[in-house]
């Protein structure tokens, strides 16, 4: 039963737009990789460390592969062939090329068969891995249990991992139920993941597997002590999109940003190599039970959170369609949406409360991610903690999934320790005076609300009629999203993309999809 | 009746303004009430209120009062406190170097551009190095502006550019060139470990390498960004928090126009 006479038939068909939109694209992904993606493959293959130039050995082998121009057989084929010729595991095979002492191109080509059953072994152990870690995850869940819903979420980003760590451990101790590393400033633009501990970053800390082991390590023991399993997040995005939801496979995060269009929109990141990279990366995510968080909240940082309310909608559907594709449940799909209606607005709350309703009935399993207000932040940091109780009570009436926490000190700073105990002293407390308000109150027939949220739904609508008709690479290049416009063969990271050759295959993708999910 | 809930303060000081030693105003002229929070390293205990009062003191604070405390995590405890300021301010010394324009609204400056200037001033925009924040230079340049407040797209004479976020400053300084720019917007927000100043220095440098930094009006803009830095690190203005488009677009359109009065002045009126 919709509180918003919301019609469901309307629902339905804006799911079969955005699912045409999606296969659309799907077919183009289908037929080609990128440089991550193989990168990722050779990762998830166990070859890891780098070299004394600092350039990790995933890269050194796929840049080696590019200048061979075998880049179209894939690093899955070549390595394949690599273990047959030289019985050597994946990782040996990338110190010989690092050194110079193996070249791919004059390895013996052996058929696709024999590749694939040669690298077989490497496969079921990151398979296992993984599997593996969904148990371990499972378990921590049976024996501590976790926060209630909207999970309560709050960023770190010193710079520093071991001052991360403090941060986190001390948020989790205040009622945190998942910290967020926030990346450095400028990493998704790298087109490879440093590697190791680090402890230097601007507004954020490095992504490196370690730094994921670090923290993660740190949260297992302060879930141990306050009793409830903390979750870790960061940022499959940007150039190595892939590389990241891999080491988080590897390293048991469990969840991770991972929008299909932020990179294009918001990193200038080349569409096409985006589309390519978010689709291995959602197949990872997905089978690592990791839920991933969309970014349509970021639409609304540039455009009207009024006037665009339809894109972030729209841009949900859309999302949803290319998670399925790939294999992520919806109960993993953390999909985006932010307050950031103009506090001047008359009933701006009764809007804001209609579109966080809108999409918790729409989209009734997935884990809802619930952006704070960002962009009306003043500095004014009393009004800021008002409009963070706003934030907070639309959040628990229309039972949002995740919550990133609003703090006061948006707008000026990285949150100190003290700012993030305010924030959640904040949140916990209307969340528990107005747990069931939701169950509780009922809107107006026809009122504000109800025609609001209609009215949205139809303007959804009417986008993605627009959009099947042009497809999504060319509404993108007319700015459909964020009012912000992108060329098709514009932006950075398409010289990574490659048409898939007769030889090429990903041994990961349908294992994925398709084994078991403890 | 707990201490400090209803003032019992010393109150037998003098209440009239002056403004040549200014201090904070609770309630009353010259109380000097602060309010603070801060976070000390230390667990909760009386130990712990005793280390803020005499922290406070030594910060020139007489009656301080800890209204709040709260170990946040083990060995770490958040007060929020309140004092009188013992220091004061001559006020009638200040001098805070200003962005000298006045500003117009939107009508206004085209109008003002099109009768003075005859043609449309052509300004380029980005958030310059790794800062990947548009919320500024979008704020200044988008045909919707922020909060009301138009920005230079719609304005009939202007005409814009904003590369976005994360441009490099030699990208920046080229396209501007190409596009013969006429004043360059620049936005930072990120601030730590004050990446900033770096980025905007080097602007500088580039704009002077490549000989053009007197040829263009050079603007920067950010929320930890004051008229007094900018000018410090070579810019023509600097605009911060609470400024709008119209602010940034009166000033280019006057500044523009005094420097071609300048020019003519000096070539007798005549185009060099």
């Amino acid at each position: 039963m919709s509180k918003l006479g919301l019609d469901f038939k309307k629902v339905k068909y804006a799911r079969s737009l955005a699912k045409k939109i999606a296969d659309d694209v799907q077919s183009f992904v289908d037929k080609r990789s990128t440089v991550s993606v193989e990168r990722t493959i050779c990762r998830l293959l166990g070859i890891d460390g780098i070299d004394e130039n600092e350039v990790p050995l995933p890269n050194i082998v796929v840049d080696h592969i590019k200048e061979k121009g075998l880049l179209e057989q894939g690093a899955a084929f070549l390595l394949g062939n690599a273990i047959i010729e030289t019985g050597l595991t994946p990782q040996e095979i990338a110190e010989k090329i690092s050194k110079g002492d193996l070249d791919l191109s004059r390895v013996k080509v052996y058929s696709r068969e024999k590749a694939e059953e040669a690298l077989e072994p490497f496969v079921d152990d990151m398979i296992k891995r993984i599997q593996d870690n969904r148990r371990k995850r499972n378990e921590y869940l049976e024996k501590l249990g976790e926060g209630p819903q909207p999970y309560l979420y709050v960023i770190v980003a010193t710079g520093n991992i071991y001052e991360d760590v403090v941060q986190a451990q001390a948020a989790a101790r205040q009622g945190a139920d998942i910290i967020a590393v926030i990346r450095t400033t400028g990493q998704s633009l790298l087109d490879y993941v440093p590697y190791g501990p680090t402890t230097e970053g601007f507004g954020g800390t490095m992504a490196t597997q370690e730094n994921f082991r670090i923290m993660r390590k740190a949260l297992d023991e302060v879930g141990e002590e306050v009793g409830r399993y903390i979750r870790l997040v960061n940022y499959a995005s940007g150039l190595c999109m892939p590389e990241i939801a891999a080491m988080g496979a590897m390293e048991r995060l469990d969840v991770m940003l991972n929008d299909a269009l932020y990179g294009i929109l918001f990193r200038d990141i080349n569409m096409k190599r985006t589309i390519i990279d978010q689709y291995f990366s959602r197949v990872i995510n997905g089978f690592a039970g990791i839920i991933i968080n969309t970014g349509e909240d970021n639409y609304l940082t540039t455009a009207d959170a009024y006037e665009e309310a339809h894109t972030v909608l729209t841009s949900n559907f859309i999302n949803e369609q290319l998670a399925l594709i790939a294999g992520i449940p919806e109960e993993q799909m953390g999909l985006g949406h932010a307050f950031e209606m103009n506090p001047d607005l008359t009933n701006g709350f009764l809007y804001e409360l209609a579109q966080a309703q809108m999409l918790r009935e729409i989209f009734p399993k997935a884990p809802l991610k619930y952006m704070p207000p960002t962009k009306y932040m003043t500095g004014n940091i009393f009004k800021g903690h008002v409009q963070d109780a706003l934030f907070n009570v639309v959040s628990i009436w229309t039972h949002q999934g995740i919550q990133l926490l609003g703090m006061l000190t948006e707008a000026i700073h990285t949150p100190f320790m003290s700012d993030r105990y305010l924030s959640i002293e904040n949140a916990r407390y209307i969340f528990n005076n107005l747990k069931d308000i939701g169950d509780e109150v009922e809107f107006k027939k026809d009122g504000i609300i109800q025609k609001r949220a209609q009215q949205v739904l139809d303007e959804s609508i009417q986008l993605l009629e627009k959009m099947v008709q042009d497809g999504l690479f060319v509404s993108l290049s007319k700015g459909t999203f964020a009012n912000i416009k992108r060329p098709i063969d514009g932006g950075k990271g398409l010289d990574g993309v490659f048409e898939k050759g007769k030889n090429y295959f990903n041994p990961f993708v349908k294992r994925m999809l398709e084994d078991e999910r403890p | 009746m707990s201490k400090g809930l209803y003032s019992t303060d010393k109150k037998n000081f003098d209440k009239t303004l002056n403004l040549k030693a200014i201090k904070p105003y609770g309630d009353t002229m010259n109380d000097g009430k602060t309010q603070l929070s801060f976070t000390l390293p230390v667990p909760d205990g009386e130990e712990a209120v005793e280390a803020a009062k005499q922290l406070m003191k030594k910060m020139g604070f007489d009656d301080p009062m800890i209204v709040y405390h709260k170990e946040l995590t083990k060995g770490f405890t958040f007060f929020i406190a309140y004092g009188s300021c013992t220091h004061t301010v001559d006020y009638t010394a200040i001098h805070v170097p200003k962005v000298k324009s006045t500003t117009w609204s939107m009508e206004e400056t085209d109008e003002f551009i099109k009768k003075n200037i005859g043609r449309k001033i052509r300004v380029i925009g980005a958030t310059t190095g790794t800062d990947a924040h548009t919320v500024g230079i979008d704020a200044i340049m988008n045909m919707k502006g922020y909060a009301g407040h138009y920005g230079l797209e719609r304005y009939k004479m202007f005409e814009t550019l904003n590369m976005g976020s994360q441009v490099p400053n030699e990208e920046f300084v080229a396209k501007a060139i190409e596009f013969q720019a006429d004043a360059l917007l620049v936005s930072q927000t990120v601030t730590q470990k004050n990446i900033h100043i770096k980025n905007l220095t080097e602007l500088v440098e580039i704009l002077e390498a490549e000989g053009i930094r007197d040829k263009v009006i050079l603007i920067a803009g950010g929320p930890r960004i004051t008229h007094e830095l900018a000018k410090e690190l070579g810019y023509d203005a600097g605009f911060g928090a609470n400024t709008y488009a119209e602010d940034v677009a009166s000033y280019i359109a006057q500044e523009l126009y005094r420097r071609i009065q300048e020019k003519n002045k000096n070539t007798g009126g005549k185009e060099e």
